[in-house]
């Protein structure tokens, strides 16, 4: 009896373990698959070509930095819609709307959080980009601008949620204690419980950005796809192309070994490096703040 | 009278009823006791006198409360300026996580002040009347969580005392701390009641006895006596309160 036990135990605890690792496991191999197809651009294309502001793989210009530009533009365009209006959006079902309110909320934004991206992306081509064209009288409504607001779109649920979970763990008696003092709502929200689920909101928000930088579908269909270098805010008002949507677009037509393809690994790498520093950086500043609350809780 | 209850009844959405047609007025300069055995009402009508019930999911209400004359559930009522006059110490000390003088002055800072004298005048008054400037004034800028729990109870009072309130509200001030710092609390209770309207809701009998001026017995929703403390402690009217604070139940 005891023996079946310590070895159903052996075997589950294993299995635990195998599990655990291959998470590392799968990390590691997608890390080295990238890297041994990426690398090779660096010996075949010159350092000079490869960040210069020209990407035209046809005529033998891998310049990636419009792509780049672009993933950075239309990412930071998208942080700026999904953090005050998710961040916002938490409060609300968090701490102010009424109960029912609130029981309607919460599920209809975690639907919207499974909404697939392509259909965003269709409906962001035959309504929000037709409209935006008229609306800002541009040339064309295909805009750096149209995926911003699409992605911050998409990212807004994930932020609500996180965000509202971690505002919603604060402790009632901080905010009891806060009004307690005298202090109005809206102080309460701003001084005491914000700051308590600080780290909660920074994850909700790292979360977020990440989405908008990993995003492929929704962005190919609505920024233009034109390779130009984004040089200044202007530019969120003209077509723009990310790296995801270079790499779904042209990895399908692409010669496999060739420098074209080397090439979209290495952005790819570049890629996979941006995001690995925002959540390097949010799991930092959240352990940081863990640490605090810790001490603070004790 | 400070505060006068009339006709006050309290039922949660959740069918419980938690106040059955209370009827107090509560004297100034004098500690009132509220006491019985748990879920007697005691903490809801403390929580309704600075309208911190607000945000529970109260389903009807009842009857009136008057502090200084004003129905405090009056739509017109500034809410905020009523909980700066009735300040509210908790079960649990919750300071907040930033120095201790920092936690003295928030609720000053919240409501407006800025001028660095009245704020270090409010520190130094508040610690003294909460009798914790002895231990604390050499270290003010020493985060508050370092504080023992005995002494995080009593910045949570200084600080609520910080406001200058007229009233004072206490749930169970004293649950998590030990003998000495318990003494401590009583102690500067009876020191504050020259000054302010003190109503406590104590974690013992024994602890209301020791206190009260005037003590209300809470059973079920409903006040079962109410009067002179050492009156009610000692030869009590009602079979109930009797049984009660001989220890025959609760």
């Amino acid at each position: 009896m005891e023996k079946d036990l310590s070895l159903g135990e052996f075997i589950i605890t294993r299995l635990i373990k195998a599990s655990g690792y291959s998470a590392i496991v799968f990390v590691t191999l997608i890390f080295y698959f990238l890297l041994r197809e990426g690398l090779p651009t660096l010996g075949e294309v010159e350092l000079g070509n490869l960040f210069s502001t020209r990407w035209y793989p046809i005529e033998s210009y891998y310049g990636i930095l419009p792509l780049i530009s672009g993933s950075l533009i239309v990412t930071i365009g998208a942080a700026m819609v999904a953090i005050p209006f998710g961040v916002g959006t938490a409060i609300f079902i968090a701490e102010i709307a009424p109960r029912w309110a609130r029981e309607i909320l919460k599920p209809l934004v975690e639907l919207l959080g499974g909404l697939p991206s392509v259909v965003l992306g269709f409906l962001g081509i035959l309504v929000l980009a037709p409209n935006l064209r008229i609306l800002l009288d541009l040339p064309t409504g295909l805009t750096a601008l149209a995926g911003s607001l699409l992605l911050g779109a998409i990212s807004i649920p994930t932020v609500v949620s996180v965000a509202e979970d971690a505002l919603d763990s604060v402790p009632r008696s901080y905010r009891d204690a806060a009004l307690a003092l005298g202090a109005t709502r809206w102080q309460t929200i701003w001084r005491v419980t914000l700051p308590a689920a600080r780290s909660g909101v920074l994850t909700a928000i790292m979360l977020g950005v990440g989405r908008a930088i990993g995003e492929t579908m929704t962005v190919m269909m609505v920024t233009g796809n034109a390779p130009v270098l984004a040089t200044s805010l202007a530019s969120l008002f003209s077509p723009v192309r990310t790296m995801t949507a270079t790499i779904a677009a042209e990895m399908g037509e692409v010669a496999s070994g060739s420098v074209h393809y080397h090439t979209l690994f290495f952005i790819g790498m570049v890629l996979f490096i941006i995001s690995l520093i925002v959540n390097v950086t949010a799991s930092s500043v959240v352990f940081r703040q863990k640490k605090r609350a810790e001490r603070v809780l004790s | 009278m400070k505060i006068v209850i009339e006709n006050f009844s309290l039922q949660y959405q959740d069918g419980t009823e938690s106040l059955r047609n209370i009827n107090l007025e509560i004297l100034p300069n004098a500690v009132t006791v509220l006491f019985g055995p748990a879920g007697g009402g005691k903490s809801s009508l403390l929580r309704c006198l600075n309208r911190l019930n607000d945000l529970a999911d109260v389903q009807k209400m009842a009857g009136r409360i008057l502090i200084d004359g004003q129905d405090i559930f009056e739509p017109k009522t500034d809410v905020t300026a009523l909980r700066r006059k009735v300040g509210m110490v908790f079960a649990r000390p919750v300071v907040l996580p930033m120095s201790i003088r920092q936690n003295l002055t928030y609720g000053l800072e919240l409501a407006g002040e800025r001028r660095p004298s009245k704020l270090d005048e409010a520190v130094k008054r508040s610690l003294q009347q909460a009798a914790l400037w002895e231990e604390v004034h050499d270290r003010l800028d020493d985060p508050a969580i370092a504080l023992s729990g005995g002494q995080q109870q009593r910045l949570c009072l200084a600080r609520s005392l910080a406001l200058q309130p007229e009233i004072i509200l206490l749930d169970e001030p004293t649950s998590g701390l030990d003998p000495i710092s318990t003494g401590k609390v009583e102690a500067s209770l009876q020191e504050l009641k020259k000054d302010y309207t003190i109503i406590l809701v104590p974690h013992s009998v024994q602890q209301a006895a020791r206190t009260a001026d005037y003590a209300a017995f809470f059973l079920q929703g409903e006040l079962v006596e109410y009067g002179d403390g050492k009156e009610l402690f000692t030869s009590p009217k009602e079979k109930r309160t009797e049984d009660y604070i001989t220890g025959r139940f609760g």
